[in-house]
């Protein structure tokens, strides 16, 4: 079995995988936000999994899960406030989410209808989706430093995994939010997989510990924690907020899924490496440890699901009575003020229509 | 009229473009305190401050990259690449994210940003000094690319990229720095997309940007000598493209000959003669002739006269697409 890089290092983690408590739980989050957190990753979860049964019917054209890391992505993201913003990779979907992105539009770049920012990014504050991996870090770095020349408290927040940590992009990034003291959040889901090469393959030291070479807080915390990834987020927003600059988050987490419907996992990783890594569920985890401390009970995870089942099914509906999108959009965004010969080339190619 | 240099040209634009919209900011390697390796920024910091006009680390990605968060931010990012050699390393950025965000986000968010590149040859710089970089943006759809050839139209052109919507790539010709032009920096002239005919003449067209404008001109003078008068097209912007020009100009002389420094093979001359025949095959008395930089690495000073389109070759090919 490969080990994961960093697993074994120091982490914080409040609830352990059977839902023991092992940390300090208090981490300011009432009952309503904590049945929320729940909540959010049951929905989550089950759009997953519709999103890859989608791709299998032939509705999505390639599709990344991201099971097994819904801790990592909606604690950070439920630690955000409305006007923060997010810089996500391309495996975010269940921060989209917490983010209340239209999940239709973000998925009509799954579909093939558009690229990566099908959204409003803007509205949603949450950055199209970013594939040449590392890439949206210096951009998340861009706009905490525009964040803080406007004297805004407001900070980003850039999703990023181990591979993309061996990125250059990735040390432009964070050297430069240090530099400038960006209020920039550099969130690292180590999901032990970047598609067929381990992270002990990528890094020798644990992503974390890089931070005190760019003279930057690093956290290094248990990815399939929500409450933790929840507290580690919010500590990091409270320092933005009070011009401390970056802070980088090195959640250990794990793909359960294969690195997209394209990929086949069963060629370089083994069964019982994602059965082990299964029996430390984030969602199985959380609902344990608010089922033992009373927060919830089954009904409420009952119906959790018959939402979640809902929901997913009317995504479902409108995803896929999306038609071909208008060829003229192919040159329609390309310029605000398209120079004359892509014009001729619009016309050539289109005519009329 | 106050005589001016390229430098101080781009120097009062990037004043002007700072005084006149709160949200411009000027950044990237030693344009700060130092104003530049080239003093493009001279002053600039002095009077706007360290946060609207400050130095970067040695991060050609991180400088294109905090573009993109920048506008997103709603500020007007100006960048300077401290040579077209190192510009390199930001074309991922430039290429992946800076051309197409406009594009990704279905029209959403645009990225008004100027990335200034010094480029081109002919100041006997180092290796890595001299390069000619503009097909590799041209060919990147969603950028402009912009090269001025004369101060004043400097200041223009950099005016106009600074509120232009879309990200314009501005190549600034080195050898040219220093070269003066009276005239009023502010006069009305031809925006981005419009080429400039400077110089009037029957026989052929020689086109050209940047420097080799210049060049060109020298060439015209000696021709003239020997009663071969040539028109000298500007281009001025390499994205638009203004064919419209160039067809006007061919047709009025059935003959043209293109001139740049880049390398031969798939220079902006092989697109060039591409829309010349495109627009006027009937109206040409002669073949196309390219004068360009041969297809090797820049070479080092001693050589770069050699490279570099001379009024000699430039004449030759103008006298045998004339006797053609």
């Amino acid at each position: 079995m490969t080990e994961i890089a960093s697993t074994d290092a120091p982490m914080v983690r409040l609830v352990a995988p059977d839902g023991s408590v092992v940390g300090d739980v208090e981490v300011g989050l009432s009952g309503d936000e904590r049945r929320e957190l729940l909540r959010l990753m049951i929905r989550s979860r089950r759009l997953d999994r519709e999103c890859w049964a989608l791709q299998r019917q032939g509705e999505l054209t390639v599709y990344p899960p991201f099971e097994g890391q819904e801790a990592a992505q909606i604690g950070s993201a439920f630690a955000l406030g409305p006007e923060d913003f997010v810089f996500p990779s391309f495996r975010e979907l269940a921060a989209a989410v917490v983010r209340g992105v239209d999940v239709v539009e973000y998925l009509e770049y799954h579909r093939g209808t558009w690229h990566g920012g099908p959204y409003d990014p803007i509205a949603s504050r949450f950055a199209p989706i970013c594939v040449p991996v590392a890439t949206q870090i210096v951009h998340a770095v861009g706009w905490a430093m525009g964040s803080k020349l406007d004297g805004s408290t407001a900070c980003s927040l850039a999703y990023f995994g181990d591979g993309s940590a061996s990125e250059g992009d990735f040390h432009e990034g964070a050297n430069l939010a240090a530099v400038f003291g960006a209020p920039a959040i550099l969130f690292c889901q180590n999901n032990g997989w970047a598609i067929s090469v381990p992270s002990n393959r990528q890094f020798a030291a644990p992503i974390a510990d890089r931070a005190a070479g760019y003279g930057m807080l690093g956290v290094r915390v248990d990815g399939n924690d929500v409450l933790a990834v929840y507290a580690v987020t919010r500590d990091a927003v409270e320092r933005a907020r009070a011009g401390e600059g970056p802070t980088l988050i090195e959640a250990i987490t794990y793909r359960i899924g294969s690195h997209s419907t394209a990929d086949d996992d069963a060629r370089y990783r083994d069964e019982a490496e994602v059965a082990a890594w299964r029996e430390r569920d984030p969602i199985d985890r959380y609902r344990s440890y608010l089922l033992g401390a009373g927060t919830i009970d089954d009904a409420f995870v009952r119906g959790c699901e018959e939402e979640a089942e809902a929901w997913v099914g009317g995504i479902r509906t409108e995803l896929t009575a999306l038609g071909e999108p208008p060829a003229t959009e192919m040159f329609d965004h390309a310029f605000a003020d398209p120079p004359p010969t892509l014009l001729a080339q619009r016309e050539e190619l289109l005519g009329d229509g | 009229m106050a005589e001016v240099t390229m430098v101080a040209a781009l120097n009062a634009a990037l004043r002007d473009a700072l005084s006149g919209d709160p949200r411009t900011l000027v950044f990237g390697e030693d344009v700060g305190a130092l104003g530049g390796v080239f003093r493009v920024t001279e002053g600039l910091q002095a009077e706007f401050g360290g946060e609207r006009v400050f130095d970067t680390p040695i991060a050609e990605a991180g400088i294109a990259g905090i573009c993109i968060g920048l506008a997103m931010a709603g500020w007007r990012p100006i960048a300077e690449m401290q040579f077209d050699g190192f510009s390199y390393p930001a074309l991922d950025q430039v290429i992946s994210h800076l051309a197409k965000y406009r594009q990704r986000t279905r029209g959403r968010v645009g990225v008004p940003a100027v990335v200034r590149i010094p480029s081109f040859g002919g100041i006997k710089g180092k290796e890595h000094h001299g390069e000619s970089p503009e097909t590799y943006y041209v060919h990147t759809a969603g950028l402009k690319v912009v090269v001025p050839s004369t101060p004043l139209d400097a200041y223009r052109l950099l005016r106009r990229s600074i509120d232009d919507p879309d990200p314009v790539i501005f190549l600034e010709p080195k050898s040219r720095y220093w070269s003066k032009e009276e005239g009023d920096l502010t006069a009305e002239g031809p925006g981005i997309g419009r080429a400039r005919v400077v110089r009037e003449g029957g026989a052929c067209v020689v086109i050209a940007y940047g420097a080799m404008v210049g060049r060109c001109l020298e060439a015209a003078t000696t021709l003239s000598a020997d009663g071969i008068e040539t028109t000298v097209l500007d281009l001025r912007s390499l994205v638009p493209l203004d064919v419209t020009a160039i067809g006007d100009a061919v047709r009025s002389t059935g003959r043209a000959v293109v001139v740049h420094e880049a390398p031969l093979t798939l220079g902006m001359g092989a697109e060039i003669v591409a829309r010349i025949v495109e627009e006027a095959f009937d109206h040409l008395e002669a073949p196309v002739a390219r004068v360009t930089g041969p297809d090797v690495p820049y070479p080092p000073a001693y050589l770069e006269q050699r490279y570099l389109p001379s009024v000699k070759r430039i004449s030759n090919a103008v006298r045998t697409v004339v006797a053609y």
